[in-house]
């Protein structure tokens, strides 16, 4: 019997190269234009788009001050305040989104029950509905609930945007994993919500990381529902933020890509955190018993 | 292994309560340090600007401690839309500065209110008169003046005395020392500025003896003036090549800031980019042929009193918008601020008159030509760039464009179809539901539902909160902004006209069906624009995600990082890196491909190509999406399976055709469908990368419709009929995959 998880062939170093060349270069062409934006950001003069070399002439950490440092009018800083927002709409989205989508996804995949199709073709079919059409409908209902300049108020609105979504994806790995444990587990007596919890859940690992990364960066890069519920420097939210530096005639290109830079780092370091669950799988005994 | 997981859990869940808590907290806190401000101001300035409309109000405070003022700037992105719904809900401001171009439609929609009455009358005398008149529409004043900007030459100080030449007076001069200094071959060009964008071309139409307007006071696009502006700047890129092809922003900044072009034509905003290049401002030099001055178009900023500022805060409101447009405040404005104020004795004051950059602008700008007040004037930006897109791409004769520039002038500016009742339409509704209610109940006798549902109320329960969520902040909002598609909108009003939105679209009325801007013909790109994206993002995903499976591989967890970056940085600037990439003259594209031979592609200048570049940009931007499942996807294959068929002599290719791709294909059928959902409405890609060009072709629906809400007289009611067709043809896709779905669940 192999070992769980490396069936091991020996590989020759030829293979290894030619996968590591094959990788490097798909790996290179990725980041060229993000290391256009990270060129911009450390030059001085925000040199945009002439040459091919994304390498800076001059490099200079202005543009990263400014935007750390801006200031509101009475001098408080506010880039940690919408750091702050940002972190806190995302982080409340993603938790919120999931608990919400899991039991539903699960509904879907295990029972059935009438009104099943209809619900799994209604959520498809919300991630139709264009955006601008919904824009000024989910102010009016906002403002009505107070809940208009309000972090709370984003991060519902959010969440129940990500639901959709969420619960298909999580339907849809749910459906991979074999019900033989969950049977074997109603036949010794066990809960529905035991079942659910302590035997699905982590084995659904992987879809609930890509879900959670998903909803996460969702939120975390969503602009027009941001800016327009959201009124007031302290109030705005990152990706608010890095439009703030664009306006009708020109961009202030040299804060504008620092500050897209910083944006993506939180989403990058979640990941990294993360992806060792992506990886995880079913391999930790029970399912070959 | 479930240990971990549960301990995890409750770890993740204090750390949640204590966020909530946290915000908590912060919410309280701002609500006991909330002082009510007697004066709301908005603005959409940055920099500089922001920071010296706030020591104004700072200013303004010494002087009237009792009135509270605060200043809020909103992105400009979201400034214009969120007047629109914030200030007839009463969350708007009490003072709002903007440009003064959309007067008609906001006194119309009593967005904002007259103010002429009011104001001191020796503020108004100090204000310069073509500014007032800026801000007059049918006989009222309705905003206070504060500034203006339009563009002016720049020219490289150090290259025009080597030339031995002087700042040019008129256009003769200009090109014949743009002329001496050209090089393209070396990348050194004339005159460079964004010569395919209207508000740069406009001062070469006035320079002509031609107009904007018509006698009608509606925008016209026609004339011997224009077309002789045509030629002029027909000449000036393509039979002297004095500028790149492709010039945005980004091309002409980097031209003069890398001391390769002799003249460039910009506005104030240019001022603060330039440092290390010695150079002079002078206004646009006078039209040779004519005698002429360029004029440049002006745009007046302007104070506005809100249309709904409660009467208690009227009195204060005007203080704080004369203080704004007042002497002392607009010198401040100019010298920290660096922007030209309308006060004429502030522009008259030493300071200001004497500035070396500012008075060029002021100078040309007194001269300048403000854009009319009428509300259909915003619709002449699209026709008029038009023109100027295909005049300098050469492939079409002159009056097929103008007439072609004239039919999409009356196609935006058609006014809304008669109303009609709407009592036929609710009776229907009416009669809908009730059937659909008898029939449901009928049926659901029959199947025995209610025991059905009592059965599985398990169900239920795990569902509730994602339908009821989901039900009002998706499909109430939905449905309510898709009846918009019932009326047609004009100036804040909609009168219902049921079907006509609709008719209109889908019968082509307009446009010839295969003709861009067509709804047939922007559905056939758009399908085509779907297919090949998920196409290409589920491939090379998939690939990718095969080929960093396999354990032996060193380093997967960094390619993995690295691979996701795409996702990760905000799409909109990676957007326009990636279109930067595919400038004809400077992009690093055409720069790779010279390296091997091939010659230069002018990427945006037809429709496959320009596809091409957008193509490129959202599988870029795809793919790690589909990576990322597909890594997911592949851990619930257990390799047991593949070892098996592997000792028993499949090949790689049968070994993932036979085993692996079936097992995958339930997990990532859902991402291929909502992938396919969200190409189909991507809507930053075509925007930026090839703004929908050339001509429209490479628009999809959702820029259509976006484009018929804003860039064609806000048919709010049209473009919501878009919206609605676009969920209808997914609606019908997602129903012609269903069956093979269905078979699969089984």
């Amino acid at each position: 019997m192999s070992a769980p998880q490396e069936s091991f062939q020996p590989v020759t170093w030829v293979q290894q190269a030619l996968r590591q060349a094959l990788l490097m270069g798909v790996t290179v062409v990725t980041l060229y234009p993000v290391l256009w934006v990270l060129k911009v950001a450390l030059s001085p003069d925000a040199g945009f788009g002439s040459g091919w070399s994304p390498i800076p002439t001059e490099v200079s950490f202005r543009h990263f001050m400014t935007v750390f440092s801006t200031r509101d009018g009475l001098g408080n800083a506010l880039f940690p305040i919408q750091l702050l927002n940002s972190l806190l709409v995302s982080t409340v989205t993603t938790l919120v989104g999931l608990a919400v989508s899991t039991t539903a996804a699960y509904a879907f995949s295990r029972f059935r029950f009438p009104g099943r199709e209809e619900g799994m073709k209604a959520f498809l079919v919300t991630q139709m509905f264009p955006g601008v059409v919904m824009a000024v409908p989910l102010y009016i209902l906002l403002d009505e609930l107070r809940l208009l300049n309000s972090m709370m108020g984003l991060a519902l609105v959010y969440s129940t945007t990500s639901v959709p979504f969420s619960v298909w994806m999580l339907k849809g790995y749910f459906d991979t994993i074999p019900k033989d444990l969950e049977e074997a587990a109603l036949v010794d007596g066990a809960s529905q919500w035991f079942i659910f919890s302590r035997i699905v859940l982590p084995l659904a690992k992987p879809a609930i990381v890509v879900t959670a990364l998903f909803s996460f960066m969702t939120a975390w890069n969503e602009f027009i529902l941001a800016a327009t519920f959201l009124s007031g420097e302290r109030n705005m939210t990152l990706p608010v933020v890095l439009q703030s530096y664009v306006d009708d005639n020109s961009t202030a290109w040299g804060p504008f890509a620092a500050g897209a830079l910083v944006v993506s780092l939180p989403v990058m370091a979640l990941f990294f955190a993360l992806q060792k669950h992506l990886v995880g799988g079913l391999t930790s005994g029970g399912v070959k018993g | 292994m479930s240990m971990p997981s549960g301990a995890a859990l409750r770890r993740v869940a204090s750390f949640a309560a204590a966020l909530v808590l946290g915000w908590f907290c912060l919410l309280i806190a701002s609500c006991v340090s909330r002082v009510e401000p007697d004066v709301v101001v908005w603005h959409s300035y940055r920099g500089a600007e922001a920071s010296a409309i706030q020591h104004v109000v700072d200013s303004f405070h010494q002087l009237h401690p009792d009135i509270l003022v605060e200043v809020v700037p909103i992105p400009y992105q979201a400034y214009s839309s969120k007047l629109a719904s914030a200030i007839p809900r009463g969350n708007g401001p009490d003072v709002f500065l903007f440009a003064q171009e959309r007067i008609g439609a906001w006194s119309a929609s009593g967005l904002i209110q007259p103010v002429g009455q009011d104001v001191n009358d020796n503020l108004l005398a100090e204000i310069a008169p073509p500014m007032l008149e800026a801000c007059t529409w049918e006989g009222e004043l309705w905003g206070l003046p504060v500034a203006f900007k339009n563009v002016a030459l720049f020219y490289n100080r150090t290259a025009l005395s080597e030339l031995g030449g002087s700042p040019p007076t008129n256009t003769g001069e200009m090109i014949g020392l743009a002329r001496r200094f050209n090089d393209p071959a070396a990348g050194r060009f004339g005159l460079v500025y964004q010569i395919s964008d209207f508000y740069f071309h406009a001062p070469w139409i006035f320079g002509f003896g031609g107009a904007l307007v018509g006698d009608d006071g509606l925008p016209r696009l026609s004339g011997e003036e224009l077309s002789a502006s045509l030629d002029f700047v027909n000449s000036l890129q393509n039979d002297w090549s004095l500028l790149p092809r492709d010039s945005g922003y980004n091309v002409v900044k980097d031209r003069f800031a890398t001391g390769n072009a002799l003249f460039v034509i910009q506005g104030p905003w240019f001022l603060g980019e330039l440092t290390g290049v010695d150079f002079g401002v002078v206004p646009l030099p006078v039209v040779s042929e004519t005698g002429l001055p360029a004029r440049p178009l002006l745009t007046v900023e302007s104070a506005f009193l809100s249309g709904h500022t409660l009467p208690g805060r009227r009195a204060d409101a005007l203080a704080v918008m004369e203080y704004l447009a007042g002497y002392d405040a607009s010198v401040l404005r100019a010298v920290e601020g660096r922007q030209n104020p309308a006060n004429t004795r502030a522009l008259q004051d030493p300071r200001v008159a004497l500035d070396p950059e500012l008075s060029p602008f002021a100078q040309a700008g007194l001269q300048g030509v403000a854009m009319p007040n009428h509300p259909a004037m915003q619709v002449i930006w699209e026709p008029a760039n038009r023109i100027l897109e295909q005049t300098l791409r050469g492939d079409r004769p002159r009056q097929e464009i103008l007439d072609d520039a004239a039919r999409d002038l009356a196609i935006a500016l058609t006014p809304p179809p008669p109303p009609t009742s709407p009592m036929p339409w609710v009776l229907l509704m009416g009669a809908l539901l009730l059937s659909f209610a008898v029939w449901s109940v009928i049926r659901a006798r029959r199947v025995g539902l209610v025991a059905r549902m009592v059965e599985q109320k398990w169900a239920y329960l795990y569902i509730a909160p994602a339908a009821i969520a989901s039900g009002l902040l998706i499909f109430v909002p939905f449905f309510t902004g898709a009846a918009i598609s019932f009326f047609a909108h004009e100036n804040g009003e909609f009168t219902f006209v049921g079907l006509s939105n609709f008719v209109r679209i889908l019968t082509s009325s307009d446009f010839g069906f295969w003709e861009p801007r067509s709804f047939w013909f922007t559905l056939a790109v758009t399908v085509l624009w779907t297919l090949l994206n998920v196409t290409l993002h589920v491939c090379i995903g998939l690939a990718l995600a095969l080929l960093l499976r396999d354990p032996w591989v060193r380093l997967r967890g960094a390619y993995r990082v690295l691979l996701i970056v795409p996702w990760a940085v905000p799409n909109y600037i990676t957007a326009l890196i990636w279109k930067s990439l595919f400038n004809f003259n400077f992009g690093a594209i055409n720069h790779l491909l010279g390296v091997f031979g091939v010659p230069a592609v002018d990427w945006f200048s037809q429709f496959s190509t320009a596809f091409t570049a957008n193509l490129v940009t959202n599988t870029w931007l795809g793919f790690p999406f589909m990576m990322v499942v597909s890594l997911g996807a592949l851990q619930a294959i257990p390799r047991d399976l593949e070892d098996a068929a592997e000792v028993d002599g499949a090949s790689k290719w049968q070994r993932f055709r036979h085993i692996t791709f079936p097992l995958l294909k339930p997990a990532l059928i859902p991402a291929i469908v909502l992938g396919s959902v969200w190409t189909f409405n991507m809507f930053n890609i075509i925007y930026l990368v090839s703004e929908g060009g050339p001509d429209s072709s490479t628009d999809i629906l959702i820029t259509e419709a976006y484009r018929w809400a804003f860039q064609r007289q806000e048919q709010y009611g049209y473009a919501a009929a878009y919206g609605v067709l676009i969920f209808g043809v997914l609606l019908l896709y997602t129903r012609l995959t269903t069956p093979k779905k269905s078979a699969e669940d089984a």
